[in-house]
């Protein structure tokens, strides 16, 4: 499937005074794509998003839309709407004027406003609320308002700032997924911030992780979070366990390790380019404990234990490191290990990675 | 115990308010139905002619005729008022907008030069217009150069410059209140959704600046009704407004009782004014609620 492309961004740097927030970042984002960006606290995701809304300036770099450069552009004149994280609706306007505001702005007449409109609201489940002044509504409400506002004029890019941030865990989820279901029917592109990385991994068609005002790795979810190409990515994006192992050879994308534990491993390799030190990645979820123990088999003591509904993680010491493992929780409780227990662990190629340091 | 208190405690307040405030107006408003005294001063014997001599004037022959002239002073001193105080909004919203949107501490020395002026004394500071605006000064210079006829200084213009110099500080700072409270992104978001600076202005900051506009209003509304120094310096004696009008009865003309009888109906003016706009503010509070 070929795409058009809706946003590139091409050596983008920003600074603040002497401070360096964005370093040369370049991406593509296409046409109808979920594109997150990923990060934690200030590493420069709303620095982004405000140069590709025209509320900064990139310092240098070009940033362009459908092919049109907008670097300099002001966002009055982008066809770009923002959900703001304060969601900022106008307060003085009931709902219907907020959707329109901005239609009123691009001169359509007023039949079309009121259809737009009525449309917008309804794709919301607002309508009965139309009359409304914002202050008159919950948070999840105004949520959806600022929703149908920045998606009336029919921009050709969404972005929205970390817009679920202010919500509750219960409605946080609801809205992902209308978030979801939304753009799949509206067909407009959506670049969305967040430093959540369930609501990444869920939500997205590509993720763009940012550290350090660069970018660490662009892919899809679950390039990011099974083959993470660095050490930041890895250990960013869900629980893992880092070993220090020496690198015994590497065969193209496949090294061979010699592990803390004093077993050898195989696995994906990225950033190494011969003998040396270099980390072990090992998720938890991906080393075997007892009856699921298959591959290499190392033998430890559970040393903690956390239950956490759906799993449980478990600390065991082994020979030569300590190691963090989680196991869905089954049927009966009869397979949960107790603290001071002997268990065999099992990790298979492949379950690692290894990273370069 | 706590009743004793609550009583008590208020009793400075009480006797500040019946010696500064009620007592004198209590006096004004008995010098306003006296007769007025030979040489200055009054005389006790209740008579409502001062009121009467608002509107009329006794003929040839004792006759009432209806005298617009004062009625005329009272309507010109409102108008004065009026435009002041909407030249002083005009001029404070993007005054206050830009101080509002600098930083801390711009923000902090900006807001500092707003009332620095009321340190100085208001009649050093009119007069200081004088010297500006006379022909030598830089704003007459300034009104010849743009090809204004005659000197500046002396005329409604003069007078009206020296009005919002003095008020516009009482504008600025609630007005600068009120943007501050915003939210930098609602401009933002006015932007993003396609308005024009200009359209932001008008459809965003200056609905939600409305409440610093309105208490601005009246802080400059009011005084401007009763004043009396840019009419008499600026204005040259010549433009005669309820301040002055006052002043002169009390001073050259001593006709106290007359005075105080333009000086009740001003305080009626300033009374209606704020009356209504408590009205007012009070429907808006239940309409919102
Ligand atoms: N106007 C500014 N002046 C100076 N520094 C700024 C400015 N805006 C952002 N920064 C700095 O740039 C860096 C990136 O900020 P940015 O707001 O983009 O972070 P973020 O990734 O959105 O973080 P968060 O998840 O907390 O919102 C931060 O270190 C911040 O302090
Ligand atoms: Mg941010």
């Amino acid at each position: 499937m070929t795409r058009g492309k809706a946003v590139e961004v091409f050596k983008v740097s920003k600074s603040f005074g002497d401070y360096q927030a964005l370093k040369e970042v370049s991406f593509t984002i296409h046409e109808n794509e979920f594109f997150t960006l990923l990060g934690p606290s200030g590493c420069g995701k709303t620095t982004l998003l405000r140069m590709i809304a025209g509320f900064d300036i990139p310092s240098t770099g070009s940033i362009s839309l459908f092919g049109t450069e907008i670097g300099t552009l002001p966002p009055h004149k982008r066809r770009v709407n923002t959900v703001f994280q304060s969601y900022a609706l106008f307060p003085h306007m009931t709902l219907e004027q907020n959707i329109a505001f901005g239609l009123e702005n691009l001169g359509w007449d007023k039949a079309r406003r009121k259809a737009r409109v009525a449309e917008m609201l309804e794709l919301v489940h607002m309508t009965p609320f139309a009359k409304r002044k914002p202050a008159q509504l919950s948070g999840g409400q105004r949520q959806r308002i600022a929703l149908a506002r920045a998606l009336a004029p029919e921009p050709q890019v969404l972005l929205l700032d970390e817009p679920l941030s202010a919500l509750d865990l219960k409605l946080r989820q609801a809205m992902r997924d209308e978030l979801r279901t939304l753009q799949r029917q509206t067909g407009i592109t959506f670049i969305f911030v967040t430093h959540d990385q369930d609501e990444a991994l869920d939500m997205s068609d590509r993720i763009c992780v940012l550290g350090e005002g660069r970018i660490q790795q662009l892919g899809t979810p679950s390039e990011i979070y099974e083959e993470p190409e660095n050490r930041f990515v890895a250990d960013f994006i869900g629980a893992t366990n880092f070993l220090d192992v020496e690198v015994l050879s590497v065969d193209g994308p496949r090294a061979r390790v010699r592990t803390p534990m004093g077993i050898e491993i195989e696995a994906a390799q990225k950033g190494v380019s011969g003998p040396g030190k270099a980390t072990l990645s090992l998720r938890p979820e991906k080393i075997g404990i007892e009856d699921q123990a298959a591959g290499e088999i190392i033998a430890g003591t559970v040393t903690a234990r956390n239950y956490m509904g759906g799993f449980t993680h478990y600390t065991v010491e082994t020979r030569g490191a300590v190691l963090r493992v989680s196991r869905r929780n089954a049927l009966s409780q009869a397979e949960s290990y107790a603290i001071g227990q002997q268990v065999r662990l099992g990790i298979v190629a492949g379950s690692a990675r290894v990273l370069g340091q | 115990m706590r009743r004793g208190f609550r009583f008590w405690g208020l009793v400075p307040a009480w006797v500040l308010m019946a010696v500064t405030l009620l007592a004198p107006l209590v006096i004004v408003a008995l010098v306003s139905v006296a007769k007025r005294g030979a040489y200055g001063g009054f005389e006790w014997d209740f008579t409502l002619a001062p009121y009467r001599d608002i509107l009329f004037t006794a003929g040839w022959s004792d006759e009432l005729e209806f005298d617009p002239k004062y009625v005329l002073i009272i309507g010109r001193t409102v108008l004065l008022a009026l435009i002041t105080t909407a030249i002083c909004m005009a001029l404070a919203l993007p005054v206050a907008y830009v101080i509002a949107t600098r930083g801390p501490r711009a923000k902090a020395l900006l807001i500092y030069l707003v009332t620095l002026p009321f340190w100085v004394s208001m009649i050093v500071r009119v007069y200081a217009w004088l010297i500006i605006l006379g022909n030598d000064g830089f704003g007459g210079r300034l009104w010849q150069f743009l090809g204004g006829e005659g000197s500046l200084l002396f005329t409604p213009t003069a007078m009206l410059i020296g009005m919002v110099y003095s008020y516009i500080p009482l504008m600025v700072l609630p007005v600068f209140a009120a943007i501050e409270k915003l939210d930098p992104a609602l401009l933002e978001a006015g932007a993003d959704l396609y308005a024009s600076r200009w359209t932001t202005a008008r459809r965003v900051i200056v609905p939600l600046a409305w409440p610093g506009l309105a208490a601005g209003a009246i802080l400059v509304f009011v005084p401007a009704l009763g004043t009396v120094l840019e009419p008499m310096l600026l204005g040259g004696g010549k433009q005669i407004t309820m301040g002055t009008l006052i002043q002169t009865q009390f001073g050259s003309a001593r006709n106290w009782p007359f005075g105080a009888a333009i000086a009740l109906v001003l305080m009626a003016l300033v009374m209606g004014v704020l009356i209504v706009n408590a009205l007012r503010a009070g429907h808006k509070r239940e309409a919102e609620a």
